[in-house]
């Protein structure tokens, strides 16, 4: 538990430096051209890596589940311009019925 | 108003997940001091895989490497003391950051304010109603609970990508994760992913 503590602390303290670093410290600097450019792509590849691990690892192995039909909604329903919120819980709904299935 | 009942549901859902790894407190305070989606649910994601807390708070903060970014765009249209520049900036958070450029390079920092704070409010409360709710609910994949994580990322990377070098970035991220998972501990599937980011701004910068 204490871990998750430690966690929850490091993730508080490092966001606000993160959020107060630019308006703060470098005023209107900006840091080299080649440190941003990797910062602009860090989120694309970061997310991609967690859609990938969420949907279809288990542990240290792959598979395929209920959890990839509820992608695959979530997908379609992003690519029709759905909210956030049918997104998410339309996604969940395609899971439970896969699980109730299968 | 539209964000804060999005937020509000899916911290819900971040209650419900983060209860059985992190007990019953710490989701909430953690959505108090970090409320930030992409990072709480990143950590738990790495928690949850029984990976260790340094790999854990890594995915968190290079999950929210991109607050660097938004910052420094947002810098010049902060104006007066050190105090309020750095309270302004403490209200950025994606959807609000988004909605407050104006367009021209520029952003409203009073219209980013107005919009973090319903979302802050739903974050908090989502969060709370999630933990307490999480216990009574039984097996949660019954509900397709574990969909929620790969739905949450999903809707953010779409938002992400936006032109060809965040996808290949994307994709890059993406195969490393298919190819390490079964190899390595949990966790550093995601951390390597930033090799992706390093070598599409290396080729295209």
């Amino acid at each position: 538990m204490t871990g998750v503590w430690i966690a929850v602390a490091a993730l508080a303290l490092g966001t606000a430096a993160l959020k107060l670093a630019g308006p703060l410290l470098l005023g209107g600097r900006l840091l080299p051209f080649r440190v941003m450019s990797v910062v602009g792509l860090l989120a694309s590849s970061l997310l991609a890596a967690l859609v990938i691990v969420e949907t279809f690892g288990q542990g240290r192995s792959l598979t395929l589940d209920a959890r990839a039909f509820g992608a695959v909604f979530a997908v379609v329903a992003l690519a029709r311009k759905a909210p956030l919120t049918v997104v998410v819980l339309g996604a969940a709904a395609v899971a439970a019925l896969a699980h109730a299935i299968s | 108003m539209p964000f804060g009942i999005a937020v509000f549901a899916i911290a819900i859902s971040f209650g419900v997940l983060a209860r059985p790894v992190m007990g019953l407190v710490a989701p909430i305070v953690m959505s108090v001091v970090v409320f930030s989606g992409a990072a709480q649910f990143g950590a738990l994601a790495v928690l949850s895989a029984g990976g260790s807390t340094a790999a854990a708070i890594a995915a968190g903060l290079l999950l929210n490497a991109r607050y660097l970014a938004m910052g420094l765009a947002l810098a010049p249209s902060l104006r007066g003391r050190t105090l309020s520049r750095a309270a302004f900036a403490m209200t950025t958070v994606d959807a609000s950051w988004a909605a407050a450029s104006t367009g021209d390079g520029t952003f409203d920092p009073w219209f980013m304010v107005g919009a973090s704070i319903p979302q802050y409010v739903g974050w908090i409360f989502g969060t709370v109603i999630g933990v307490f709710i999480g216990g009574s609910l039984g097996n949660p994949d019954a509900y397709g609970l574990e969909a929620l994580f790969p739905a949450f990322f999903i809707s953010l990377l779409f938002e992400e990508v936006h032109d060809r070098r965040r996808a290949a970035a994307a994709l890059g991220g993406a195969a490393i994760a298919l190819v390490l998972t079964p190899l390595v501990p949990a966790g550093l599937p995601i951390l390597a992913a930033v090799a992706a980011a390093i070598v599409v701004a290396r080729v295209r910068p």
